[in-house]
């Protein structure tokens, strides 16, 4: 009756997967540096034109400040590099398969035949900086596949192939 | 059915003002004893009653106007419903989409012969529901027939699956819901003397009646007081969800459960769309050799007040052998995949990170106590290591359960996982239901050769997970679960020099 395919004894398997083809736009290095920035600016901003308003506090707002900078100085310089070699992905005849993360390393696939929806969406950094990210949903709540920081007009061609392929399979991709 | 738009019954502007009547009596009561301070009756009663008499007035109209307003139309293609007083609202299912129909009475409706019919898509948005508040029990039993039964491919054994057991009950006392009622009746009580201006006077009352106690003697006191309002609380709630619960399988290839003594709810969950089953042992009723079914489908509803009153519970905790029967009936199987299936353990390192995080949850609870002991007073710190004394142990004994709990296998058609202590959940998925894989390594798990293994479904949850499994082996069960999808981007990796 039972059909259990790995045994207790069975040897470690040495099965990995492998690294999607195509690696994002070079551009996204820029577009991430730029969103870190912002995301990291703004409370040293306000902290540090409070902490020169009000004098008495001054130490208690700087401090935090200098500290958020630093933080964010690192990781500005970090991480955006870091993201570009991880981040990677894939279109085969058959799915959708991406890498992402470094920290927490997160591979997806999606079989085109599940595919429901695929846009593309571009934030005003992104067009700044010509990028497009591709979302490509399926029925799963959790099911959703992202590959940002696309040349947008390769997202565009990514999007329209892939809704192509799943126009033509039938049912509900449930 | 005919074609014709209907409306919802008259009797719903009754049951509004039934509502906003006791809605008024709620609000109101405290109200005036707060406005009349114990003496000026007269004047509180003055200022409240005609506000009362606004609220039922005016959940009146509003009911009012909504009866005038909703229409709904069943043809042969679409169901259709227009809604709206401000904002009109049309909606239009495809009856080849529809689902789910579910009926719903609480006790008022009840008393004027009403359900409430929401009819469902199995999309997540609430552009896929239609919901009717408020028509008769045969019109709605008539709806949920006629929009269920179409021409099944596969004939069906009809008849009941399951029914109330009324030993069944000693399993809730010992769920969690238990404790957190009887901390909720403490609650209550301060919340209703706090209306009262007593809240003095109850502490005062609880202070006299245990002061002949020592201290530890009247603690335990109130924790036994608790835990037995707690056990009673328990006990009605598992009455007035499960009584008269009954799980059938109908023509048309659908499964209903139907449950409830003052609500009564009807399920009915189409065969097509179950993807699976997942039996659920909390710990108290794993202990008791217990385990609850719940539906793994498509379209069940995601939203938190569902799942609290266990929307996709096919069977309430029971004892495991019927839990296995159920689950091998509501799935067409000879036996239950999860009776069938040899579980294959994960590695080792998987229980050094159950037994990490136990001892630092332990300590993050410890820390403040520590803390606070060294700048404040010893005391805290014999608290501290009396609670470790206890702690330590109980979370080293979930850590290492959780560990032998993990598992996973194929059995049939169907992928089968489980995970998890405090609520065991071994989940049986339909191969053809895996709608992709996700694969999610963190820096510790990458250096400890494992990996977290997602099964991504349009059902339930959305994904089931293999945890913690050795990477190589989750992705080789990944692949056999569901040939093709995996292996364009599966390779092996070069042989090292054993270690």
């Amino acid at each position: 009756m039972t059909t259990g395919t790995a045994d207790t004894a069975a040897p470690p398997s040495s099965t990995r997967l492998r690294p999607p083809r195509n690696a994002v736009d070079r551009r996204a290095i820029g577009w991430w540096t730029t969103n870190l920035l912002l995301l990291f600016a703004a409370p040293v901003v306000v902290l540090v034109v409070l902490g020169v308003l009000i004098a008495p506090a001054r130490f208690w707002l700087v401090a935090p400040a200098v500290l958020i900078a630093a933080v964010g100085l690192v990781a500005v310089a970090a991480l955006p590099r870091w993201w570009f070699r991880v981040h990677r992905w894939e279109v085969t005849d058959a799915a959708v398969y991406t890498r992402t993360g470094f920290f927490w390393q997160e591979w997806r696939v999606a079989p085109l035949s599940r595919i429901q929806t695929v846009d593309t969406r571009r934030g005003p950094l992104e067009q700044r900086f010509g990028l497009a990210t591709v979302v490509v949903t399926t029925a799963s709540a959790k099911g959703a596949v992202t590959i940002p920081g696309l040349d947008h007009a390769l997202a565009a061609d990514v999007a329209e192939q892939l809704t192509e392929t799943t126009q033509a399979t039938p049912g509900d991709a449930t | 059915m005919s074609g014709d738009w209907q409306r919802l019954d008259r009797r719903v502007v009754p049951v509004a003002a039934l509502f906003m009547a006791g809605v008024a009596v709620l609000a109101g009561v405290p109200t005036t004893v707060g406005i009349a301070d114990g003496e000026r009756w007269g004047a509180a009663l003055a200022w409240t009653l005609p506000g009362a008499a606004l609220v039922i007035a005016l959940g009146v109209a509003v009911e009012w106007l909504r009866l005038r307003t909703t229409r709904y139309r069943v043809g042969p293609d679409r169901v259709e419903l227009h809604s709206g007083v401000l904002v009109r609202t049309r909606r239009s299912l495809q009856r080849d989409r529809i689902r789910t129909v579910d009926l719903t009475a609480d006790p008022l409706l009840r008393v004027f012969g009403l359900v409430a019919v929401r009819i469902g898509t199995g999309e997540q948005a609430a552009e896929g529901t239609v919901a009717l508040r408020g028509v008769p029990r045969e019109a709605g039993d008539a709806l949920r027939r006629t929009l269920l039964d179409r021409a099944s491919a596969t004939p069906t054994a009809d008849g009941a699956l399951a029914a109330l057991d009324p030993r069944w009950i000693r399993y809730a006392p010992i769920s969690f819901v238990a404790p957190a009622l009887g901390v909720a009746a403490f609650g209550g009580v301060m919340q209703v003397a706090d209306w009262f201006n007593r809240t003095e006077g109850v502490i005062g009352l609880a202070i006299d009646l245990l002061s002949g106690l020592p201290l530890l003697g009247a603690i335990a006191v109130l924790a036994v007081a608790g835990l037995v309002v707690g056990v009673v609380g328990a006990l009605g709630l598992f009455v007035e969800m499960w009584w008269n619960y009954r799980l059938d399988r109908e023509p048309g290839g659908t499964l209903r459960v139907r449950r409830g003594l003052f609500t009564t709810r009807s399920i009915s969950i189409e065969e097509e769309r179950l993807r699976g089953v997942d039996v659920v042992e909390p710990l108290g009723a794993r202990l008791a050799g217990a385990a609850r079914v719940d539906a793994v489908a498509t379209g069940m509803t995601t939203k938190p007040e569902d799942a609290k009153s266990a929307h996709n519970t096919l069977l309430p905790a029971a004892p495991r052998a019927v839990a296995e029967r159920v689950a091998a009936d509501v799935l067409r199987e000879p036996v239950s995949p999860i009776e069938a299936v040899h579980l294959a353990p994960h590695p080792v390192a998987a229980r050094g990170r159950r037994l990490r995080w136990a001892l630092a949850a332990v300590v993050v609870g410890e820390l403040p106590l520590v803390v606070l002991g060294l700048l404040l007073t010893d005391v805290l710190l014999h608290i501290a290591w009396v609670t470790a004394l206890v702690a330590v142990p109980v979370a080293v004994a979930l850590a290492v359960d959780a560990y032998r709990s993990l598992g996973h296998g194929l059995v049939g058609d169907y992928l089968v996982t489980r995970s998890g202590s405090v609520r065991r959940s071994t989940v049986a998925l339909q191969r053809r239901g895996v709608i992709g894989w996700t694969v999610r390594q963190s820096v510790f798990q990458r250096r400890a050769g494992l990996a977290t293994v997602l099964a991504t479904t349009a059902a339930g949850a959305g994904a089931y997970a293999i945890r913690d499994v050795g990477t190589g082996t989750g992705l080789d069960a990944a692949e056999s679960a569901v040939p093709g999808l995996l292996a364009p981007f599966l390779e092996q990796q070069p042989v090292t020099a054993p270690a």
